[in-house]
C-alpha cells in the first residue's frame, strides 16, 4: 500500500466546514426511520421475554394466543433450524451459531430477563400485546448470577452446562462460566516492581451501562412467497445483518436484501440482530409484512450493554517516574453467551505507556443478563478506568505534574503495545503537550471550596476493514458517491469532502447515498472509528478510478497520447501546456460524445489504521453535603489524524466525553437479588441532560495518518474512555478520596465522605 | 391494553356521578402527567377516564390578602410556578410547582395531581404542608375539608375515598415578617424524582431577629412526606444561628424513616434531608431580610 503524507493547508475543501448533506431531511423531521416505514396490509409484532434472569422454561403453550382475533402467527424456538456447532463470524470475533440461535428465542433455558421465548404478529399493536400475555409459559426458576465475582466462583453453577475455559488455547476439563482466560506478558514484572521505588496496587470496579441511543430498535420484514426477504431496519452494519441472518436461516445471502434506514445512534448497540429474525419468522407464518418497534424497557432488558467489570492493577515507578512494571488483572462481565470483551480490553488496558515488563490476565465470564455488545471504544473504557487512577496517585506521591509522568512513559511510533503489534505514528505525546500548553490547564482553578482538576488519557485501536464505494460522474459534472455506509456521525458528508477534494468539485456538488444490500458491493460496520477511514478510502480509490477513465476522455478531446495528460489542483492539464485545463465540470457534458458514462469503483481493506490517543481536563466541585459532582469546565483533546469535517470531529469528541462523564457519574444497572432490573427506565438509568454537563471545548491535535490518503485516523471512539479517569481523579484531588468503583453517583460518594466523617482540604491541586 | 372511554364533564355533580358509577374502573383525569402512563406501563385496567380539567370550580386561581390563596386542583403547574402573589408570597410552593417535569410536563402537570398521585416524592407536598394548605374535597356525601398534612396516607395512597374529588387547595395569607423555600435533591439538574426534598416556612419578629413559628415538612424519606415537629420547635424561639439550624437539621434526619432503593440509600436519604432543611431554612430567613430591604 502507498505511503501519503497529508499536509495541512494543502486541501481546498478537506478540513471546511459545509452544512451536512442529510441536514435538511434531519431537522425537518422527513429523514426516514425505521419507525417510519409502513405498509397498508402489515402486521405488527411483540415478543414475549422472560420475566426470570435464570429459568428452565419446562413449557410454552400458545393456543390461546393463536386464537384470538387478529392474530395471525405465532413463533417460538422451534421455528428456527437447529444448527450444529460451527464458528461464524461475529462482532468482536467468531461466535458459535448455536448460541446466536439461542440468544434470538430462548429454546431450554430462559438466560437473562428479557430473554425472548416466543413472539406474535396481530394485525394491531395492542392484539400483539394481549397475545403475548396469553401464551402460557411454565418456567422451574433457577438461581440467577449476575456479578462477575460471583459467577467465577467454583461453586457457582455454570450457565450452559458445557461450557469449559479457553486458556491460552487450551480448554479446561470442567464446564465453568469463565469462557477465556487471555495473557499477555513480557519482560519480568517481578523484576521490575523489585526495582521500583513505589508500587501501587488497586481493585477497581465498574457496572453495567447502555450506550442509551436514543432510537429504539426496530425491524420490519418481508418475506415473500418465492423466499425472497426483504428487511428494513436501524442498524450499524447491514451487510452483518444480512450475514447473521443468513447463518441462523441456512440461507443464501442473495436471498436476503436489508435496507438499512436512519439511525438515532447505536454507539455500538446496533449492530447484533435481536427482532429482525423474529420479524422474518412472523412473516413467514402470515404471508404479510411485520414490523416491530422495542419499548425502552426491552431496550434496556434485552439489547447489548457494556460490561461491568472487576480489574485489579498493579503500577511500579521509578522517582523519576520511569515505569518499570504494571500488572492487569481483569474480569469482564460476558453476559449470558461468550463474547470476547475481556480480550479486547486486555489490548487496550495498558496502550498508553511504554512498558518493558508486563503481565495481563483478562477473563471473560458469563453472567445472567443480556450478553454484552460494543459500547463506543468497546472495553477499553473500564481498562483504562483503574489504570488512568494509579497513574494519577503516583503523579501526587512523587509530587509531579501527571501529564508530565504520561508524557515521560508515553508510547510512540515504534514501541509495541502490550498485546504485540507495534504503533505505527502515532500522536499520544503531541496529545499530552497540547493538553499541557492549553489555555485550560495554564488556568487557574476557579476559586472555591472542594474543587479541583483532574486529567486523564484514552486509547482506540480504531479500524480498518473492507468497504466499497462508487462514484458516478453526472452530465453536469457534479457526482455521486454510493456507499454501504450507514451515517451515524456525519460520514454523508466526510464522504462527500473527499470525493469533491479528489475530484476538484466542492462538497455542495456532490451528493453522498447510502445503499442497501443489494445496491452496493459489500461493506462492515459503521463503527470501531473506521468509516471515514475505510470507506474514505474506498471513496479515494473510486475517484482516482473515475480521473484515470476521464484521463482516456481528455486525451481523446485532446487528440494526444494519455501519457500527455496529468492530473493535479482539480483539473487535467496537458504536460506541455499546449490546451487549456479540463476540469471534471467541463468534461460532464462531454461524456456521450467520448463513450458514454463514467463510473469509479473502489473496493479496500486497508491495513494502515493509526490509533487513537486523547486526554481530557476537567474541572469539579464535589458538594461535601450531598456527594453530588458538578462539573465546571471540561476539556478534550484528541489526535484525530486529519480532520475532514472538523465540526462533526468536535461533535464526536463532545459527545464521546458527555457519554463518558455519565458512565462516570451516574449510569449504571441496578439490580435485585434476583438478577432484575430495577431502572429499565432513562428516568432512572440517568444518562446526562443538557444541563448536566458544560460546554465541552475541544481541542484537535492533527497528526496525519500516513496509512490514509488523506491522513485519517478516525476519531468516534478515544473519547468516551478518558472521562472517568479524568473525573475520579479530579474528585480524588478535591476531597481527597479515591472512589475505585463507578459511577460515582451521590449516594456512593456522599457514604465514602461520611465514613472518613469530614472533608479534608485539597489533597494536591494540580495547577500550579 | 384496553379501550378506554374518556369522559370530559363540565360539572362536578357530573364528573363525582360517573366516577362513582364505574368505581374502580374510572379515573380523575387532570394533566395525566402520571396517570397515563402509569396506565401504559402497569396496566390499572381502567375503562374510563374522567377528565376533570373543563370544571370551572377546580380552574380557580386567586389570592387576596384575607383570605388567602385560592388553587384550583386542575391548573397547571405553569401558571402556578408564574402567579405573582404565588412566586412573592408562597415561593415554596412555586419551587415545587416550577421543578416538576419539563416546560412541556408543567404545561399539563397539575398540583392537585401532583398531590393525588399520592408520592411521597411529589414536588408539591412538602410546600403545602409548611404553607398549612387545606384541601378541598368533594365527593357523592357532599364537602370535606383535609389538612394537606394529612392528605397522604401512605404511598399512593390519599384521604381521597371512592367517587371523591380534589376540588381546590386554600393557603392562608402569610403573616408578616415570614417567608418559605422548597428543595430537592436528585443527581442530575433536570428531569428527575426528588430522592429527598424538603421545605421550611419561617416566621421572624417584628426586628427580623428571633423565629417566632417555624414549619419543617420533609419528602421522598418515608411512605408519606413528614411534617417534622421537632425541627419547628427547635426553631421556634431561637435566634436562627448555625446551631439552631443544625440542631433542626438533626432533628429532620431523625424524623426521617427513608428505604433503599435504585434512588438512594437510607444514610444518603438519612443525612441529605438534614442537609435540605438546613438550606430551605436559610433560604426561608434569608428571604425575609430581602424582603424587609
Ligand atoms: C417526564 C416527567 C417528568 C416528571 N417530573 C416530575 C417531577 O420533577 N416532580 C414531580 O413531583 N412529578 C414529576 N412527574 C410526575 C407528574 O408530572 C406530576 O406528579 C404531576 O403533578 C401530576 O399531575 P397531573 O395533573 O398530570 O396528574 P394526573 O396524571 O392527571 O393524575 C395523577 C393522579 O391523581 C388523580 N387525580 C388527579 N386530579 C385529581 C383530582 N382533582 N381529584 C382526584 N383525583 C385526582 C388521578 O386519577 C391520578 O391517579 C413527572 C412526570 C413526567 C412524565
Amino acid at each position: 500500500m502507498e505511503q501519503h503524507e497529508a499536509q495541512k493547508n494543502e486541501y481546498n475543501i478537506i478540513g471546511t466546514r459545509p452544512i451536512r448533506h442529510d441536514g435538511e431531511d434531519k431537522v425537518t423531521g422527513r429523514a426516514q426511520y425505521g419507525a417510519d416505514i409502513s405498509f397498508p396490509d402489515q402486521l405488527y409484532g411483540k415478543v414475549l421475554r422472560s420475566p426470570h434472569a435464570h429459568a428452565r422454561i419446562l413449557s410454552i403453550d400458545t393456543s390461546k394466543a393463536l386464537a384470538m382475533p387478529g392474530v395471525r402467527a405465532v413463533t417460538t424456538a422451534e421455528d428456527l433450524p437447529r444448527l450444529k456447532d460451527r464458528m461464524v463470524a461475529g462482532e468482536a470475533g467468531a461466535e458459535n451459531i448455536r448460541y446466536v440461535t439461542e440468544r434470538v428465542l430462548a429454546s431450554d433455558k430462559a438466560l437473562f430477563e428479557g430473554h425472548p421465548i416466543a413472539a406474535v404478529a396481530a394485525t394491531d399493536p395492542w392484539i400483539a400485546e394481549e397475545a403475548v400475555k396469553a401464551i402460557e409459559v411454565k418456567y422451574e426458576v433457577l438461581t440467577a448470577v449476575t456479578e462477575v465475582r460471583d459467577a467465577m466462583k467454583d461453586d457457582t453453577p455454570p450457565l450452559h452446562g458445557e461450557l469449559t475455559t479457553e486458556t491460552l488455547g487450551e480448554k479446561s476439563k470442567k464446564a465453568t462460566n469463565i469462557v477465556r482466560h487471555t495473557r499477555h506478558k513480557r519482560g519480568d514484572p517481578d523484576k521490575g516492581f523489585a526495582e521500583a521505588d513505589l508500587v501501587i496496587e488497586r481493585e477497581f470496579e465498574t457496572k453495567t451501562v447502555h450506550q442509551g441511543y436514543i432510537e429504539p430498535h426496530n425491524a420490519t420484514a418481508l418475506y415473500r412467497s418465492d423466499g425472497q426477504i426483504t428487511l428494513w431496519t436501524s442498524t450499524q452494519a447491514p451487510f452483518w445483518v444480512r450475514r447473521d441472518l443468513a447463518e441462523l436461516f441456512d440461507i443464501p445471502l442473495s436471498r436476503i436484501k436489508v435496507v438499512p434506514m436512519e439511525i438515532g445512534g447505536g454507539f455500538g448497540g446496533k449492530i447484533a440482530v435481536y427482532l429482525e429474525p423474529l420479524a422474518i419468522l412472523l412473516s413467514k407464518k402470515s404471508g404479510r409484512p411485520v414490523k416491530m418497534i422495542m419499548t425502552r424497557e426491552e431496550v434496556f432488558y434485552a439489547s447489548g450493554p457494556a460490561s461491568g467489570t472487576v480489574t485489579r492493577i498493579k503500577i511500579g515507578v521509578k522517582k523519576d517516574g520511569t515505569i518499570t512494571a504494571a500488572t492487569a488483572w481483569m474480569a469482564y462481565e460476558a453476559g449470558a453467551f461468550p463474547s470476547n470483551w475481556a480480550m479486547v480490553g486486555s489490548m487496550c488496558v495498558l496502550a498508553c505507556y511504554r512498558l518493558e515488563n508486563l503481565q495481563i490476565d483478562a477473563y471473560d465470564v458469563l453472567t445472567n443478563t443480556s450478553k454484552v455488545m460494543a459500547y463506543r471504544a468497546p472495553s477499553s473504557p473500564q481498562a483504562m478506568f483503574g489504570v488512568e487512577s494509579i497513574i494519577d496517585e503516583i503523579a501526587i506521591k512523587l509530587d509531579m505534574d501527571p501529564l508530565e509522568l504520561r508524557l515521560k512513559n508515553a508510547v510512540q511510533e515504534g514501541d509495541r503495545r502490550a498485546d504485540g503489534p507495534k504503533f505505527h505514528r502515532i500522536g499520544l505525546k503531541e496529545t499530552i503537550r497540547a493538553a499541557m500548553e492549553s489555555e485550560h490547564y495554564k488556568s487557574p482553578l476557579p476559586s472555591g471550596a472542594n474543587r479541583s482538576r483532574g486529567v486523564a488519557s484514552g486509547f482506540w485501536f480504531n479500524a480498518g476493514m473492507q468497504s466499497s464505494a462508487t462514484v458516478g460522474i453526472n452530465m453536469d459534472g457534479t457526482a455521486n458517491v454510493t456507499t454501504g455506509s450507514v451515517d451515524i456521525g456525519g460520514s454523508r458528508a466526510s464522504m462527500a469532502i473527499m470525493a469533491a477534494e479528489a475530484l476538484g468539485l466542492t462538497a455542495e456538488q456532490v451528493r453522498p447515498i447510502v445503499a442497501d444490500t443489494d445496491s452496493i458491493g459489500y461493506t462492515d460496520v459503521t463503527g470501531g472509528s473506521r468509516t471515514t477511514f475505510a470507506t474514505g478510502y474506498a471513496v479515494y480509490e473510486a475517484c482516482q478510478d473515475v480521473i484515470r477513465q476521464l484521463k482516456t476522455r481528455v486525451a481523446k478531446l485532446w487528440d494526444v497520447q494519455e501519457d500527455k495528460v496529468e492530473w493535479g489542483d482539480g483539473a487535467f492539464h496537458h504536460v506541455d501546456n499546449g490546451k487549456s485545463p479540463m476540469s471534471v465540470g467541463d468534461l460532464g457534458p462531454k461524456l456521450e460524445a467520448t463513450g458514454g458514462p463514467v463510473m469509479g469503483h473502489g473496493t479496500v481493506n486497508p491495513k494502515g489504521v493509526g490509533a487513537g490517543f486523547g486526554i481530557h481536563i476537567a474541572d469539579i466541585e464535589v458538594d461535601p453535603d450531598t456527594g453530588k459532582v458538578t462539573i465546571l469546565r471540561y476539556t478534550a483533546v484528541q489526535d484525530v489524524g486529519q480532520a475532514i469535517h472538523p465540526a462533526y470531529v468536535e461533535g464526536q469528541m463532545q459527545g464521546g466525553a458527555t457519554q463518558g462523564i455519565g458512565w462516570a457519574l451516574n449510569e449504571e444497572y441496578i439490580r435485585d437479588a434476583e438478577g432484575r432490573m430495577l431502572n429499565p427506565g432513562f428516568l432512572d438509568y440517568r444518562v446526562p441532560t443538557a444541563l448536566d454537563v458544560p460546554d465541552i471545548e475541544t481541542i484537535l491535535v492533527e497528526v496525519p495518518n500516513p496509512g490514509h490518503p488523506y491522513g485519517v485516523r478516525g476519531v468516534g471512539e478515544t473519547p468516551i474512555v478518558p472521562p472517568m479517569g479524568t473525573i475520579h481523579n479530579a474528585i480524588a484531588r478535591a476531597i481527597g478520596l479515591r472512589m475505585r468503583s463507578l459511577p460515582m453517583s451521590p449516594p456512593k460518594v456522599l457514604h465514602e465522605i461520611l465514613q472518613r466523617g469530614q472533608t479534608v482540604e485539597a489533597a494536591a491541586p494540580v495547577t500550579s | 391494553m384496553k379501550p378506554l372511554e374518556y369522559h370530559a364533564p363540565t360539572s362536578l355533580d357530573e364528573a363525582i356521578s360517573i366516577l362513582k358509577a364505574e368505581g374502580s374502573q374510572a379515573a380523575a383525569l387532570s394533566g395525566g402527567t402520571d396517570l397515563i402512563i402509569q396506565n401504559r406501563a402497569r396496566p390499572l385496567d381502567l375503562a374510563h377516564m374522567v377528565d376533570i380539567k373543563r370544571i370551572p370550580e377546580l380552574n380557580v386561581l386567586e389570592y387576596d390578602a384575607k383570605n388567602g390563596l385560592r388553587l384550583g386542583a386542575a391548573v397547571p403547574c405553569y401558571k402556578v410556578a408564574e402567579y405573582e402573589p404565588i412566586v412573592r408570597l408562597y415561593p415554596a410552593l412555586a419551587e415545587g410547582a416550577e421543578l416538576i417535569g419539563s416546560i412541556q410536563i408543567q404545561s399539563r402537570a397539575t398540583v392537585g395531581g401532583n398531590i393525588c398521585n399520592g408520592s411521597p416524592a411529589a414536588d408539591t407536598i412538602c410546600a403545602l404542608i409548611v404553607l398549612s394548605a387545606i384541601c378541598a374535597i368533594r365527593g357523592p356525601d357532599g364537602n370535606r375539608d383535609v389538612p394537606a398534612v394529612d392528605f397522604m396516607v401512605g404511598p399512593g395512597e390519599t384521604a381521597l375515598k371512592p367517587g371523591e374529588i380534589l376540588v381546590e387547595m386554600r393557603l392562608p395569607p402569610p403573616p408578616a415578617q415570614s417567608s418559605n423555600a422548597y428543595l430537592r435533591f436528585i443527581p442530575r439538574n433536570e428531569m428527575d424524582i426528588a430522592v429527598v426534598c424538603a421545605a421550611a416556612n419561617i416566621t421572624m419578629d417584628d426586628k427580623g431577629v428571633t423565629c417566632t413559628a417555624a414549619t419543617v415538612a420533609i419528602g421522598a424519606v418515608g411512605p408519606t412526606p413528614i411534617l417534622v415537629q421537632a425541627a419547628g420547635a427547635v426553631l421556634t424561639g431561637a435566634k436562627l444561628d448555625a446551631a439552631a439550624i443544625a440542631k433542626a437539621a438533626k432533628a429532620a434526619s431523625a424524623a426521617a424513616r427513608p428505604i433503599d432503593d435504585h434512588r438512594g440509600t437510607v444514610e444518603f436519604r438519612t443525612h441529605v434531608a438534614g442537609v435540605l432543611t438546613r438550606r430551605t431554612v436559610e433560604l426561608a430567613a434569608q428571604r425575609i431580610k430581602e424582603d424587609a430591604k
